[in-house]
């Protein structure tokens, strides 16, 4: 079966903890994406799964069997690399080959494989050239060919698309998709762009200074962000996060005071368990409506900076209290610098987080 | 698009950077300084040709030929072979008959310890390089330094402790001993350059060959090898030169058999109490130059890449 799993990884590099016990388990034709600023020790994680980096304590069980004292050769699986780590002084064609020396196959079965994996790649014609003379997109996929000639345990993707420009990166979001899903391996990409994690991945662990900061779905990690930093990391534009005074809650109804403003909100019923506290409130721009008048449940806040995104405009307003808060709203509606507005956040998609940081959710 | 490709390019000479082709004037101001660099060699080249009785002729002759009538009559010598033969060949005595000099054993020492000695270095050097690149000990500087001592004196105060040396271990005058001592010397030498050839290389290409399967031997043979040809040319180049024209060891280290020529030459012309013959000595230098010539011409393009490998950000 083609699994990972990794069971309290930690990961210290003399004083400094790189990654420190993490949880994460990949199951066959799964494919997961290691989120996160950069620094935040996603690579180090994939390098500990690769054999290239020892864990310094956890276990690594890839395929079922601990892995964590084998060599990278003993390991089967395969790697994309961020910079492509192509075999300079070989052909394209040998570059693809080179993974299937060790599987000591006959020239025909070699060429056969190597054909079958170009065409899939598109890099028929380039078989015979030097990895210093194809472009950059070419490079890319030579680094996926390379990985996909073999059968392996699982697959590993560092930073797979970095390096392209933004077209490229699109089309070939696309084709390394479509190629795993042909393949139906445990797979980990490791990206700092939350676009990649959340069009590629059937589910994001998003890491912040070594520690995995929640594990779920696409859906799961925008919809129910685990913490302020999961909040603030995922979606743009970036989710508001207002300090706030949970002054009482009743009938399902949270009353606080928010960025000079007194409104009473419906919240999820764990907010009763909060005594009058400090909280944050998280809304996405795109969860207000725009009302034409002051009421309990909105918020005042003055038009300062448009700037118009095509289908939407994000707006810029400043709350009486002196906070910014960005709001997406149609194209159609015209908003005029210095226009007063009247913010209706959608109950649904607000979120509380306690004076630890962490959402408050039943 | 079909690229174009010259006669010089297809004879492996440097393609010109597409920055743009220099005007005759800089061309020109470039071929003077060069002809000025080369005069010389060229004045050995023409000394070693001049019959020995025009040698030290006032007003001294300049041209085997008159170009044309360019060059007068007076400052023209006629050319001719004899001083080349009688570097193999010649009557030691006034009157005597020709003897062998042994000059064709010393130019065969010469090859073969410099050779031998600088491919010994290449591979030691080359591995010792890679260890110190890849699996660095604690203080590895420390040790890259010790290495380096060896270069830092003149040659006259280690050639001391190192006579001394060869005088117990019964290496003074055997092919082994210089062989040896040479090998020994390139491979500091060989050692820094080496490792900054490996320290370039990205380390991601070795970390997928690993995980395709290589084992340690196959990353560093088929992988990192590979990379590093212009460096290994590089520096067998530069070791070979050091290594070829080294005198001081070599009069002192080697026996009357595995003398190499810069000694054995300048044993030539100074001894016979007839003076120096300057024509023997230009023909023989004239010789020596050869093989170095030959091989550098041959490995030039790898060498400029070697020597500017790594000042470049690719």
């Amino acid at each position: 079966m083609s699994t990972i799993e990794i069971k309290k990884v930690t990961k210290r590099f003399g004083d400094f903890t790189a990654v420190k016990d993490a949880d994460l388990s990949v199951g066959p034709g799964e494919v997961v994406c290691l989120l996160g600023p950069s620094g935040c020790g996603k690579t180090t994680t994939l390098r500990m799964i690769a054999g290239l980096e020892r864990a310094t304590s956890g276990d690594v069980i890839i395929a079922g069997q601990r892995m964590n004292d084998l060599s990278p050769q003993k390991r089967d699986i395969a790697m994309v690399f961020q910079f492509y780590a192509l075999y300079p002084a070989l052909s394209v064609g040998q570059n693809i080959a080179m993974p299937l020396h060790y599987e000591k196959l006959s020239k025909d079965e070699t060429d056969k494989r190597v054909m079958n994996v170009a065409r899939i790649m598109h890099l028929t014609d380039v078989l015979d050239r030097m990895p210093g003379q194809i472009s950059e997109g070419e490079k890319q996929r030579l680094a996926v060919a390379r990985a996909i000639v073999r059968d392996p345990n699982c697959f590993l993707f560092d930073e797979p698309l970095s390096r392209l420009d933004v077209e490229l990166r699109h089309s070939m979001r696309g084709q390394i998709k479509e190629v795993l899903t042909g393949l139906s391996k445990a797979t980990v990409i490791v990206t700092h762009d939350q676009l990649e994690a959340l069009t590629m991945a059937n589910r994001i662990a998003i890491m912040r200074d070594g520690l995995i900061e929640q594990v779920g779905t696409p859906h799961e990690v925008f919809a129910k962000p685990a913490n302020v930093f999961v909040a603030s990391f995922i979606g743009t534009p970036q989710m508001n996060l207002v300090e706030a005074d949970l002054k009482s809650f009743g009938n399902g109804k949270a009353a606080v005071r928010l960025a000079g403003n007194d409104i009473e909100i419906a919240a999820d019923p764990a907010v009763s368990r909060l005594k009058p506290s400090k909280v944050t409130v998280g809304i996405r721009p795109r969860a207000f409506t725009a009302a034409s008048e002051k009421s309990g449940d909105t918020i005042a806040a003055q038009a300062e900076l448009i700037e118009p995104m095509g289908a939407e405009t994000l707006i810029h307003a400043r709350t009486s209290a002196g906070g910014e808060i960005r709001v997406v709203i149609p194209r159609e509606m015209k908003v005029k610098i210095g226009e007063a507005m009247h913010l209706r956040p959608d109950p649904k998609q607000t979120h509380f987080f306690g004076e630890d940081g962490k959402a408050v959710r039943a | 698009m079909v690229d174009k490709v010259s006669i010089w390019e297809a004879l492996g000479f440097r393609k010109a950077s597409g920055v743009g082709e220099a005007g005759w004037g800089y061309t020109l101001i470039v071929a003077i300084v060069s002809f000025i660099y080369f005069i010389p060699v060229l004045m050995i080249i023409f000394m070693a040709i001049k019959p020995q009785d025009v040698a030290l002729s006032v007003p001294p002759t300049l041209s085997p030929t008159s170009l044309f009538g360019l060059i007068p009559d007076a400052y023209v010598f006629s050319p001719t072979l004899e001083n080349f033969t009688s570097v193999f060949s010649r009557s030691m005595t006034a009157g005597g008959a020709p003897e062998d000099t042994g000059f064709d054993r010393y130019f065969f020492n010469s090859i073969v310890i410099a050779t031998v000695s600088v491919m010994l270095a290449l591979v030691i050097g080359t591995l010792a390089a890679f260890g110190f690149s890849r699996y660095p000990l604690k203080g590895n500087d420390t040790y890259l330094f010790i290495i380096l001592t060896t270069r830092m004196l003149p040659a006259i105060v280690v050639i001391i402790p190192v006579i001394l040396m060869f005088r117990v271990a019964g290496l003074s005058g055997s092919y082994i001993g210089i062989i040896l001592l040479y090998t020994a010397f390139n491979l500091a030498f060989t050692i820094w350059m080496m490792k900054s050839f490996f320290d370039e290389l990205s380390l991601d290409v070795e970390d997928a060959a690993r995980i395709d399967g290589s084992s340690e031997i196959k990353v560093f043979f088929k992988i990192c090898l590979p990379q590093v040809v212009a460096g290994l040319a590089a520096t067998f180049v530069f070791g070979l030169i050091l290594t070829w024209n080294e005198f001081l060891f070599a009069l002192l280290l080697s026996g009357t058999d595995t003398r190499t020529v810069p000694v054995a030459m300048n044993q030539a012309v100074s001894s016979g109490g007839r003076g120096t013959d300057w024509t023997l000595l230009a023909a023989i230098e004239t010789l020596f130059l050869i093989p170095v010539f030959l091989v550098t011409f041959f490995l030039q393009n790898h060498l400029l890449r070697g020597v500017t490998f790594g000042t470049v950000k690719r």
